[in-house]
């Protein structure tokens, strides 16, 4: 049997990839998907430890997350319409406005 | 029932708020109605309470009338409870009594004047606080009506706010008033700590029960402290100043606040406390020599001055002086005595000064006045009784009641000759300045400004203004003779304010004979016709002489004319310095540099903070991903290095 350590590690590093991806991009679009990223590297943490403790706790917290993972894209994608039409650009580093 | 006449103070209550709330609306007539009724209506009550009092045996002449309990915390309780006894039933009588007329002459005196309704709302305040301040039963309530009196006092001598000699004088009196409350607080505050009360009654059984030795120090420091408390109420050295300046009010105020009643609030006080200081010989020295430098210094600047109400301010000064030997001699009853015959010539005075300065369209310089004796009769007549009678001759009031003074000074057992010295000088010096005023006002040419259109000739007031003058005139021949020298009768006055002194501590007096007292009594008078004399001589017969005497001694004369410099005095060595400290360090350094250094300081700090962080909100999304991912490193970091 694969031992917790391997999803573990797959899991630190698909978090690793959003983070960066979410830090060194600049595309909208790019960073949106990153962010997705990032949820599922935690999705699969949940589901490693509740396979692994036996206790269903952790694909219940799945769910709740994959909802509102499902909310955000919604929210998440209109932004970025909304953005692109404003701004006609995908460049976060474009929409810097609000500062002081 | 002598509980129930505490409503003396109501109806000036009732007075002052009617007038006072609703006065704006009311016609001149009807103010002049109510406070005129207000204050008559007291007087009456008290005629009637006097009437019930004396109806009583002599040891129970002293009825506590308690209306409520004001303060109450542990051990500390203060009633609102008021003290019927001779003592105060005699002040009582003296302040509705004067008020009344004096409430009298304003209507008409001041009917020309805006804010009518104003003065006579301040008018009935002053007599209710006047009130509280003689009947009350404990010195916390007394102190109630002790700054309720400055308070009117202020409030009086302001009523012509809009002139900046009136707010200055406002002003000085309130504040030199503060300075002498200040002792009388803290003389309060040590009798609360030395007996545990602040009522009169148990104040005085305790003083008297305790052996002599006991306490001493404690009686001589509360009588000390509220004595000076009564300097400055009382105007006496140093903190008479005040008084001169108050002349800036109306005349009727004068009258009535700084010569009849609110001055002697200080004489009362301490014979009032009379137990306390017949226990406390080093303070009544002080008291006697103190008043007696007031006296005879006040007495000196009022034969120079020319303006007629500072003479008699002067004049009121000197004269409390006098009553303060008195007490200072241990001879309360003689201080109270002086203090009602004052009360009335010295009334009198000032409203007969107040007709005269009215006749002629405000003037009151006496060298713009003379032979207005053709013109005000009524005046002329009852302001020369006053002068007799303050000046001591014989059988007006103010003789009796002097003469008192001055044999006590001599006999009794705290006294001594020097006293007795002074105070003959300062009859003559008396006779001298008051005949010097109406010789001046009355006699002699006519030296004001008569033309057709803004000055008339000077005319006689209406009744309204002399009646008062004429009742004022009885009692300044009559008062007297209530308290007759023991050559000539009972001294009935003394008798009837016994059972208030009940708890003195008597010293066996000194054996003297009447003939003694005869002689003294012929030495005063001698004095004070030599004044009399000497004025006429020098302001009707040779009005050369006293400008040669000023002539000849024109630095001893400037510096009398100068007030002794006590004002410039008090500048240079008071008033300039705290102002130059306000200025320099307490505005420049403590307000400017500590208060607002922190209160600008806090926002400066706040700014510059604010001004480094704020760049971290830059508008790049990233950016605040990374803060926010640091921040979780920094965490988990935490977490995992406190775990192990």
């Amino acid at each position: 049997m694969i031992p917790s350590t391997h999803y573990l590690v797959v899991a630190a590093l698909l978090f690793v990839i959003g983070v960066s991806g979410v830090i060194l991009r600049r595309n909208v679009i790019t960073m949106f998907m990153c962010i997705e990223l990032m949820l599922n590297a935690v999705n699969l943490t949940f589901i490693t430890f509740s396979r692994f403790l036996n206790q269903l706790d952790g694909q219940i917290f799945v769910l709740f997350v994959m909802t509102v993972a499902a909310a955000e894209a919604a929210v998440g994608l209109a932004l970025i319409v909304i953005l692109s039409r404003r701004a006609d650009t995908l460049d976060v580093d474009q929409a810097d406005t609000m500062k002081w | 029932m002598l509980e129930n006449y505490w409503i003396i103070i109501l109806f000036p209550l009732l007075g002052a708020a009617v007038n006072g709330i609703l006065g704006r609306r009311f016609s001149h007539r009807v103010i002049a109605w109510v406070a005129c009724s207000a204050s008559g209506l007291s007087f009456l009550v008290a005629v009637l309470a006097f009437w019930e009092l004396i109806q009583l045996p002599q040891n129970a002449r002293a009825v506590s009338v308690h209306l409520f309990t004001w303060i109450e915390s542990g051990s500390l309780v203060a009633k609102f409870s008021f003290l019927l006894d001779p003592l105060s039933m005699v002040m009582i009588l003296v302040i509705t009594g004067v008020g009344f007329l004096i409430h009298l002459y304003s209507v008409e005196y001041l009917a020309e004047e805006s804010g009518y309704y104003r003065y006579f709302a301040y008018l009935n305040l002053f007599i209710l606080m006047m009130s509280v301040l003689v009947l009350a039963d404990n010195y916390l309530l007394m102190f109630v009506g002790w700054e309720g009196v400055g308070l009117c006092s202020f409030l009086l001598i302001g009523y012509y706010f809009q002139k900046q000699g009136a707010g200055d004088a406002a002003k000085k009196a309130f504040i030199v008033n503060r300075v002498g409350d200040v002792g009388f607080i803290l003389g309060v505050f040590l009798i609360f700590r030395s007996f545990g009360t602040f009522e009169y009654h148990s104040i005085f059984a305790s003083v008297a029960s305790s052996p002599a030795s006991a306490a001493t120090l404690s009686v001589g420091a509360i009588t000390l402290l509220l004595f000076v408390g009564a300097t400055g109420k009382s105007a006496q050295i140093p903190l008479y100043i005040w008084l001169p300046d108050a002349m800036e009010g109306p005349t009727p105020v004068s009258a009535l606040i700084h010569a009849a009643t609110m001055v002697t609030a200080g004489i009362y006080m301490i014979a009032r406390s009379a137990p306390l200081y017949s226990r406390a010989p080093e303070t009544l020295l002080i008291i006697a020599v103190v008043g007696m430098v007031t006296a005879l210094l006040a007495a000196l600047v009022a034969l120079v001055q020319k303006d007629i109400k500072k003479v008699l301010a002067y004049s009121t000064i000197s004269q409390l002086g006098y009553m303060f030997v008195a007490v200072g001699v241990g001879a309360f009853s003689a201080g109270i005595f002086h203090l009602i015959t004052h009360a009335f010539f010295k009334a009198l005075l000032f409203l007969g000064s107040g007709s005269v300065i009215l006749a002629l369209h405000h003037e009151q310089d006496l060298f713009k006045m003379g032979g207005l004796r053709k013109y005000l009769r009524v005046t002329f007549v009852s302001m020369w009784i006053a002068t007799l009678a303050i000046g001591g001759a014989p059988f007006f009031s103010g003789f009796f009641s002097k003469d008192q003074i001055l044999w006590e000074a001599y006999s009794s057992p705290q006294g001594h000759t020097a006293l007795w010295l002074g105070g003959v000088l300062v009859a003559g010096l008396t006779a001298f300045y008051m005949s010097r005023l109406m010789f001046l006002t009355f006699h002699g040419q006519e030296r004001f400004t008569v033309n057709a259109e803004s000055h008339p000739p000077p005319q006689e007031p209406s009744l309204l203004v002399t009646l008062p003058l004429m009742i004022l005139a009885f009692f300044s021949v009559l008062a007297g003779y209530v308290g007759l020298p023991g050559y000539l009768g009972d001294n009935r006055l003394e008798e009837f304010l016994a059972p208030s002194f009940q708890w003195v501590l008597q010293e066996p007096a000194m054996e003297h004979s009447h003939t003694e007292e005869v002689l003294l009594t012929l030495v005063a008078i001698a004095v004070a016709a030599m004044g009399f004399f000497a004025a006429y001589q020098c302001y009707v017969r040779n009005r050369q002489i006293p400008e040669d005497l000023a002539h000849r001694f024109s630095r001893l004369h400037r510096i009398i004319e100068q007030k002794f410099f006590v004002d410039e005095l008090y500048d240079s060595l008071l008033v300039n310095p705290i102002r130059r400290v306000s200025q320099g360090v307490l505005w420049k350094v403590i307000d400017v540099g500590v208060i607002d250094g922190l209160v600008n300081g806090t926002a400066t700090l706040m700014q510059s903070c604010s001004h480094t962080i704020k760049r971290m909100q830059n508008g790049y999304a990233r950016v605040y991903a990374t803060w926010i991912m640091g921040g979780a490193v920094l965490i988990i970091l935490y977490y995992f290095l406190t775990s192990t």
